[in-house]
Order: C-alpha cells, then sequence, then structure tokens
C-alpha cells in the first residue's frame, strides 16, 4: 500500500468519526425558524414557550431513552422538583431567573443521582414502575408539605427580570420564550456535544449490547447513573422554565399524565437523535391547540390515531414515502 | 520465572446440587498459546465466567499476572488486562467498525467519560483505529454500520475489539463457529498473527483448529481438568480419546 493511499484512507477515516461534528444547514435552518416564529407570531409566544419547554422535557428523556435506551415512565418526577425548586426559591427570595434556574436544576439532578440506582436492577418493566412510582412519591410528598409547596393552592411567585434586564411573564410573553428559547438552545448545544463524545459513544454501546460494552471494561451501571443524572438536571431545567415563565406551579406538575406525554412527544418526534423531542413536542402540542380548538372533548382521538398510525406505518417508512413524493413534485430536490 | 499470565487456583462453582467446575487449577503462561477443550457439557462456559468474572466460585481463586482478581468485577478484570471474545457475537450493530474500536481505544485509555471532545479527534487513536482495521481487513467496511457486515467481517471485529483493549490473556471463545467455509481462512490467518506477547486461551470445538494453533492443551471433562499437555502428547491420550473422541476412538 502506498503512503498516500494510507494518507487517504486516515483521512476518510477521520472524516467518518467526525462526520455529525459540523452544523448542517437544515440545523441551522430549524433554529433560525424558531427564532423568527418568536418574533414573528408575539400573539402565539404563549403557546411558542410552551412547545419550547415540552421540547427540552422531551429532550431530557431523548438522552436517557433514545441515547441510552433505558425507559423511564418518571420523567414528571424532575420536572415537579425543577417547577417546586424554582418556586421556592424566588418565594424566599431568589427571584433572579437565570440562578434559580441553575439551582432548581442542580437539586433535580442530585434527586437523579439518588434513584439512579434504582434502575440499576430488573428488566424494562421493573423500571417502568420504578420511576412511576418515584414520581407519584413526590406529587403526594408535594401535597402533604403544603407549609412549602402550597399544596392544592399551589404557589404564586414572582420573578424579577432575566439577568436584570428582561422581564418575563405575562407582561412579556415574548422575553419568557426567548428565555426558554436560550435555555433549550444551550442545553441542546450540550447535549449535541455529549452524544459525539467518547462519554456518548458509551452511552450507544450501553444500549446497543451491554453485554459487550461491559468486556470493553465499561462500567455499564455509572454510565447510567451519569446520564440519568443529566436527564433529571434537563427535566429539572423544563421544569423550572415553566414555574418561571407561567408564574405559577401546581401539584400538576408531578402529575402521570406528564411523563407519558412526553413519552409520547419523543416517539412521535423520534428517539435517539435530539431533534426528535422538540419535533414531537411542536406536533403534539400544535395538534392540541388546533383539535382541542374544534372538538375541545375529543382531541386526545387525533392523538391516539396519530400514535398507531406512526407505529404500525414506521417513521422510516413515512419518511421515505414524503421523499419520493417530493422528488416526483420536484425532481433532484430531496436528496 | 515470572507470574503467569492468568493462573487458577481450586476453582469451584456449584450450581445448587450440579458441580459445574470441580477443583479446577491451570495456568496459561505469558505468550502461551493455549487451548481449552472438552465434550458438551464439560463445564466450559462456566470457567470462562469464572476466569471472566461473570460467574463468582464457590472456592477458589483467579489470579491475573500473579495478583487475585477473584473479588474484581468483570468490566475492572478487561482494565487489568483480560479480554474475551464471544461464541455468538456480541457487537454494536448500529456503530460502524471504525466506531466500535475507537470506543474500545477510548475506554482503555480512560477518557470514556470525556463528555466534550469530539470522538475520533486525537490522533493517537485515530491511527490506533486505523491500525486495527488494517490488521483485521476490515478498512473497506470499517464505514458501513456492523449489522450489515458479513458474517466472516463480524468475527473478526468481534476479536479486533477484544485486541483493541490491549489485553495481556485474550480468551477466544470458539472464533471460527458458524463461519463459512470461503471466510474460515480470513479467521486462521487472523488468529495466526495475532501478536507474540499476548497470552491466548483458546475454547473450541473445531480440532483442526486447535492442533493448528495451540502448543498447549488443556482437556476438561466433566467440570474436572481430566490432563494437559502438547497436542501430540493428547493426541496419543488414551482417556482423551475414550471421553473426547467418543465412537471414533473404538471405531
Amino acid at each position: 500500500m502506498s503512503a498516500a493511499q494510507t494518507l487517504d484512507e486516515k483521512a476518510k477515516l477521520e472524516a467518518h468519526l467526525r462526520r455529525h461534528e459540523r452544523w448542517r444547514w437544515s440545523e441551522i435552518a430549524f433554529w433560525a425558524a424558531i427564532l423568527v416564529l418568536i418574533f414573528a407570531l408575539p400573539s402565539r409566544a404563549g403557546l411558542l414557550n410552551e412547545i419550547l419547554i415540552a421540547g427540552l422535557f422531551a429532550l431530557s428523556l431523548d438522552l436517557i431513552l433514545g441515547l441510552t435506551g433505558v425507559v423511564s415512565l418518571g420523567q414528571a418526577a424532575f420536572f415537579g422538583v425543577g417547577a417546586y425548586g424554582a418556586a421556592i426559591l424566588s418565594a424566599y427570595g431568589l427571584s433572579e431567573p437565570t440562578l434559580g434556574l441553575l439551582l432548581a436544576s442542580a437539586l433535580a439532578a442530585l434527586l437523579g443521582l439518588a434513584t439512579a440506582p434504582l434502575l440499576l436492577r430488573g428488566s424494562d418493566l421493573t423500571r417502568l414502575m420504578v420511576t412511576m412510582g418515584v414520581s407519584l412519591m413526590l406529587g403526594e410528598l408535594a401535597n402533604r408539605n403544603s407549609w412549602l409547596t402550597g399544596g392544592a393552592d399551589g404557589l404564586n411567585i414572582a420573578m424579577s427580570p432575566v439577568l436584570g434586564l428582561f422581564p418575563i411573564g405575562f407582561t412579556g410573553q415574548r422575553n419568557a420564550a426567548l428565555y426558554s428559547f436560550v435555555v433549550l438552545f444551550l442545553l441542546f448545544v450540550g447535549a449535541r456535544r455529549l452524544a459525539q463524545s467518547p462519554f456518548g459513544l458509551s452511552l450507544t454501546a450501553v444500549r446497543e449490547n451491554r453485554l459487550r460494552a461491559g468486556a470493553l471494561g465499561i462500567s455499564t451501571s455509572r454510565r447510567i447513573i451519569g446520564i440519568y443524572a443529566l436527564s433529571a438536571a434537563y427535566a429539572g431545567a423544563a421544569g423550572a422554565l415553566l414555574a418561571q415563565t407561567t408564574q405559577i406551579v401546581s401539584l400538576d406538575v408531578f402529575d402521570f399524565h406528564r411523563s407519558a406525554d412526553v413519552m409520547l412527544m419523543l416517539i412521535i418526534g423520534g428517539a435517539g437523535y435530539l431533534y426528535g423531542g422538540i419535533v414531537g413536542a411542536t406536533v403534539f402540542i400544535v395538534l392540541k391547540d388546533v383539535i382541542s380548538g374544534a372538538t375541545p372533548e375529543y382531541w386526545e382521538f387525533w392523538i391516539g390515531g396519530l400514535l398507531v398510525v406512526l407505529v404500525l406505518i414506521g417513521r422510516d417508512n413515512m419518511r421515505e414515502l414524503a421523499r419520493r413524493r417530493i422528488k416526483t413534485i420536484l425532481p433532484g430536490a430531496a436528496k | 520465572m515470572s507470574a503467569p499470565a492468568l493462573e487458577a487456583r481450586g476453582l469451584v462453582r456449584r450450581f445448587g446440587g450440579l458441580t459445574a467446575t470441580d477443583d479446577v487449577s491451570f495456568a496459561v503462561q505469558p505468550g502461551a498459546r493455549q487451548a481449552l477443550i472438552g465434550p458438551n457439557g464439560a463445564g466450559k462456559t462456566t470457567l470462562i465466567n469464572l476466569l471472566t468474572g461473570v460467574v463468582k466460585p464457590s472456592e477458589g481463586a483467579v489470579l491475573l499476572q500473579g495478583e487475585d482478581v477473584t473479588a474484581l468485577s468483570s468490566n475492572k478484570r478487561v482494565r487489568r488486562g483480560l479480554a474475551r471474545t464471544f461464541q455468538i457475537n456480541q457487537l454494536f450493530p448500529d456503530m460502524s467498525p471504525a466506531e466500535s474500536l475507537g470506543l474500545a481505544i477510548s475506554e482503555r485509555l480512560g477518557r470514556g467519560r470525556d463528555f466534550w471532545r469530539v470522538a475520533g479527534s486525537r490522533p493517537g487513536i485515530v491511527d490506533e483505529i486505523e491500525e486495527l482495521l488494517a490488521r483485521f481487513g476490515l478498512v473497506s467496511v470499517m464505514d458501513q454500520p456492523t449489522r450489515t457486515l458479513p458474517y466472516g467481517k463480524q468475527r473478526l471485529l468481534e476479536i479486533a475489539l477484544a485486541l483493541a483493549c490491549k489485553p495481556k490473556v485474550l480468551l477466544l471463545d470458539e472464533p471460527a463457529a458458524g463461519v463459512p467455509e470461503e471466510e474460515r481462512h480470513d479467521i486462521l490467518a487472523a488468529l495466526a498473527a495475532l501478536p507474540a506477547e499476548v497470552a491466548i486461551l483458546l475454547i473450541e470445538h473445531d480440532m483442526d483448529l486447535v492442533f493448528n494453533f495451540a502448543t498447549r492443551i488443556s482437556v476438561l471433562v466433566a467440570g474436572r481438568l481430566l490432563c494437559e499437555g502438547e497436542p501430540a502428547a493428547i493426541a496419543a491420550d488414551e482417556r482423551v480419546r475414550a471421553v473426547y473422541l467418543g465412537e471414533d476412538a473404538h471405531g
């Protein structure tokens, strides 16, 4: 083999290993589009904010489910801890949102760290039940300790402007959406980076073949605990954002339906490639908004229908169909 | 003489009333080419699981380069230099061979908890991936998802992954199992070209392969070590012919 050939192969190998590193145009367009929407639709800023928060929440599930292959039906536990954490901090005088967000999210991470060992034994079914159980327990704790949480009445909170500059809340809905956007974007960049790192690669290995991952010297339990704590921090940040931007928090942040909805969103959007949560959250919330405008009672019928179609036909097949459709209309447009 | 690369001392493993491994002691010297053979049900799988740390022994000890590793978990033993391949492929179906090898190397270098740097951005790792790909004839498929590889290539990747751990001792569990005749040669060539300093324990059914490869053979029967020696001695041993070759010995 000639030296030139070897060099060529090495370049090819390196290009292959780093193929996801560069931001693609479609990704840049995706984020730019969200930003444009926030400015173009001031009357829908509340809805956009809801989508961004749900997208971050779904991203948190994607880290553990999509990337690592560990199922959880209890993400609401961390969402709730983040929400109450941010609310209580502000009630005790820490009303600057970014610091509150950081602390609330760190609190959720600690809870994740403490409960992660429960995930290491048993089957997927065990994990679904255990994670669900933890979030039910926390919901009830919040209910009982009304001196701290306001109990069934919830907590009304007042936030000072973000970084002392940008007021958020009902008077500043666009600022609220922008605040959520920035938090989501920064955390997304972190997750994207992580997914391509050696640590992220080892999480993929744990998902694809845990036995072999162990046989390469990886402590699979520790990796799962690590990513579960990080996923909890992301979910906590989403909860904190909800509390801070709506300036109210109630017991429903711990509801089982939140854990179930976020899983639906991730499945609708596709798990494992990080954008799925945001796409799924958008589809889910926009559908809910449109359909519940027409038939307020029955919107879940259509979400259910979409889920059945998605699972039966398969997302890849649908994408392929759409691509072929576009190809016949615009030859050469779709790659 | 230096300590054996791998040593089993009086290993016993009981499952309820069944004694799967019964007082097995043997040693694999540094750089050895040793084979472990035995009829079905002889307890080969249990013995591998005991050596690698998947199963804890009821009695006895496992030593790696003279150090007692009986209490260490299997992933810690890997980091101490004991790697293995599997009889049934245990690969990462959606990762490419290049990514799988990169993972194994970065874990060996203790970089597995690095969550910020892009995997494969370190030149040393890229060089090593390339070397392993070339050694095992995987260059042409390096960027394909592993599940799309021909079976023989997957079998080679199975060995390459274990070697990427830079083991002192390598356990090969039926490396040629299920490989079609036309790809068999590649496996044999890869085995013959394994680094001389790595001690190898080959667990195999295929007698051609065993007698071609090993310079020392241990025979396991009903959980006990029946005998041990050079291939010629084993081939001539009446007891081995009786229990292992079965019908053939009489015919």
